[in-house]
């Protein structure tokens, strides 16, 4: 069972490095970091009103973070739909479930194969963008002490900790977009329609939380957990919304694999 | 006994909407056989074989692959079994060879000998490292054989293998269909071709509108239609006045510039003599054996005359 499911990963994956989309958005994940230090490089003054931006020339420790501000809002999310909203519609589109589906794999083990595929996607276009943000902010500004967001000073060693616990935590809402997309591509056979439609979600919970009146579900909202790494970054660590998010999110994820699993399941592949 | 059938489909229907497209149908296929599926375009053979394959399920009615149904046992009872539905298809992006490399690695085996051994076979050895994107009807009907015999099945479900061939690609590929039957792969074949059926099947369902409308050995049905014959001649109508003077001839009819009759070999055998006594030249006295697309087109178009309605939708198709 896990070999097999292992099998449909491994040429998920090997489908994933051989289509376009993929390199479209994991070069922009790697792009942003890059254009954004640049950018400061050349210019005085920064983003002084968003966590850690007014540090963000004391060391490329802040720029990681202050990149991942911002991508939260849009970028990170369409990056992650692109392919989360293609990875079974592209299936429909060159109509090669019934070639897989006809081998012998059962249709849960293709779906666990696909759903594996794009968590990884997304990890990895997380990854890459804070860790190119940290290169390209350490090659323009240093690797020195980080100030936390309590005002403490943090060492490079300790921030870069931080940097990576941030990240696997920023990963976990982007998972739910990506989930949100994996169901919206199972269930809509429309690549382009799952893509806009998993970017509106996205914008959506991020539209909820802003919005006056809705302070009592903000703290479950998919885009409140955007924010949950700020809890790394205070001395002492608060884990109050690193926890939340741990949970928030697992049902962010679940719900829609769930879904998507079951139309898998029982879906007629047939000529659209 | 009975579930060591290939294929034994009872009650089978499909509904889309309003559309039965598939109405009752009951299919057996025995080991050996090569069994063609002959209906016209939308009769409900790709759905029938869909429904086969696990790929879409029946409103009612119960399929055995082997004693196994693939809607219970998922992909095991499909153990054995390969084939395609409407042309095979493949990853555009990756080349032939890794589409066949995914394809084994969803059936637990990685042989390349046997990959590079059917590209061979398929003739696209040379191609193998192009991407299927860029290939041809042909080359990806080619291809989709070879991703079927990678499975080494026992029994190949193919859905019109050689419409949109050229004549010799439908000649290869009927070659290849004849030779994998003889090294006893049972063969289920959709075709609306009764050339290509009458050459390779030994059994026929014929279906109509959902319906089997005839199921059962080829010779059976050719023995049910009338044996007739054709003759063409320079000097047609003194050649009929004497086929309708001839013993053992009967039912003469003048169809587009030839003759045809009714006789038995020995009359006809007799008339050949009595037409060159006669000085009357020949170009053509040859069996009728199209008889079987009038059979065809008997079963398939008969009930043509249910009411208007019926008939308007005809003629829009
Ligand atoms: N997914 C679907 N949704 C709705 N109707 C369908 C669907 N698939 C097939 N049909 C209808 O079912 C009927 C049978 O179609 P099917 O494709 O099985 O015919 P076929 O015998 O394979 O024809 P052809 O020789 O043209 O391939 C047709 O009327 C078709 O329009
Ligand atoms: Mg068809």
């Amino acid at each position: 069972m896990i070999a097999a499911v292992g099998k449909v990963y491994e040429w998920e994956l090997a489908k994933l490095l051989a289509q376009k989309r993929t390199y479209l958005g994991l070069i922009s994940a790697i792009l942003v970091p890059i254009v954004f230090v640049v950018v400061l490089v050349l210019q005085t003054g920064g983003p002084n009103d968003v966590p850690l931006g007014r540090y963000i020339r004391d060391t490329g420790l802040a720029a990681p973070f202050v990149v991942l501000f911002f991508m939260s809002i849009w970028g990170l999310p369409l990056i992650t739909a692109l392919v989360a909203g293609d990875i079974v519609a592209a299936e429909s589109h060159n109509d090669t479930l019934k070639t897989i589906l006809t081998r012998s794999r059962d249709r849960g083990q293709v779906f666990a194969g696909k759903v594996l595929a794009v968590l990884t996607y997304t990890f990895v276009a997380v990854f890459a963008m804070g860790l190119v943000g940290l290169l390209a902010g350490t090659i323009a500004w240093g690797f020195h002490p980080l100030t936390s967001l309590s005002g403490t000073k943090v060492s490079g060693g300790h921030g870069f900790g931080l940097l990576v616990a941030s990240l696997a935590v920023y990963f976990l809402p982007l998972a739910g977009i990506a989930a949100f997309g994996l169901l919206l591509s199972t269930v809509t056979r429309n690549s382009a329609a799952s893509v806009v439609g998993s970017l509106m979600f996205a914008l959506l919970m991020q539209l909820l939380g802003v919005l006056p009146g809705t302070e009592s579900i903000r703290p479950y909202l998919l885009g409140t957990q955007f924010e949950a790494w700020h809890g790394f970054l205070r001395t002492p660590a608060d884990w109050v919304p690193v926890i939340r998010a741990l949970w928030v999110c697992a049902l962010y994820i679940s719900i829609p694999v769930a879904a998507a699993y079951l139309v898998f399941l029982r879906r007629d592949v047939a000529s659209q | 006994m009975s579930h060591e059938l290939p294929v034994s489909a009872r009650g089978l229907v499909k509904v889309y909407g309003e559309l039965v497209a598939v109405d009752h149908v009951d299919l057996t296929v025995e080991k050996g056989d090569v069994f063609g599926y002959l209906g016209p375009n939308g009769a409900g053979k790709t759905t029938s074989l869909r429904m086969l394959l696990g790929l879409i399920r029946p409103t009612e009615g119960s399929i055995e692959l082997f004693g196994r149904d693939p809607h219970v046992a998922g992909a095991k009872a499909l153990d054995g079994v390969a084939g395609f539905v409407e042309g095979p298809t493949f990853y555009p992006y990756l080349t032939a060879r890794r589409n066949l490399r995914l394809l084994a690695a969803y059936d637990d085996g990685d042989s390349r000998s046997r990959i590079e051994e059917l590209l061979e076979l398929v003739e696209l050895r040379d191609r193998g490292d192009d991407k299927v994107g860029g290939y041809s009807h042909g080359m990806r009907q080619r291809l989709g054989i070879a991703a079927a015999l990678l499975r080494e099945p026992k029994l190949l479900l193919l859905d019109e293998p050689t419409t949109g061939l050229d004549p010799a690609g439908m000649r290869d590929m009927r070659d290849l269909v004849r030779r994998l039957a003889g090294e006893g792969i049972t063969v289920l074949l959709s075709s609306h071709l009764l050339t290509e059926v009458e050459e390779l099947c030994n059994r026929v369902a014929i279906i109509r509108k959902g319906r089997i409308v005839y199921e059962g050995r080829l010779r059976d049905l050719l023995a049910t239609a009338a044996t007739g014959f054709r003759l063409r001649s320079p000097e047609l109508e003194r050649a009929k006045a004497l086929l309708l003077a001839q013993p053992g001839i009967g039912e003469v009819t003048s169809v587009d510039g030839s003759l045809r009759f009714q006789a038995d070999e020995e009359a006809v055998a007799a008339l050949s003599i009595a037409l060159g006594q006669a000085r009357i030249g020949v170009t053509a006295l040859v069996p009728e054996t199209a008889s079987l697309e009038e059979l065809f087109l008997g079963m398939t178009e008969g009930e043509r005359v249910e009411g208007e309605v019926a008939a308007k939708e005809e003629a829009v198709a």
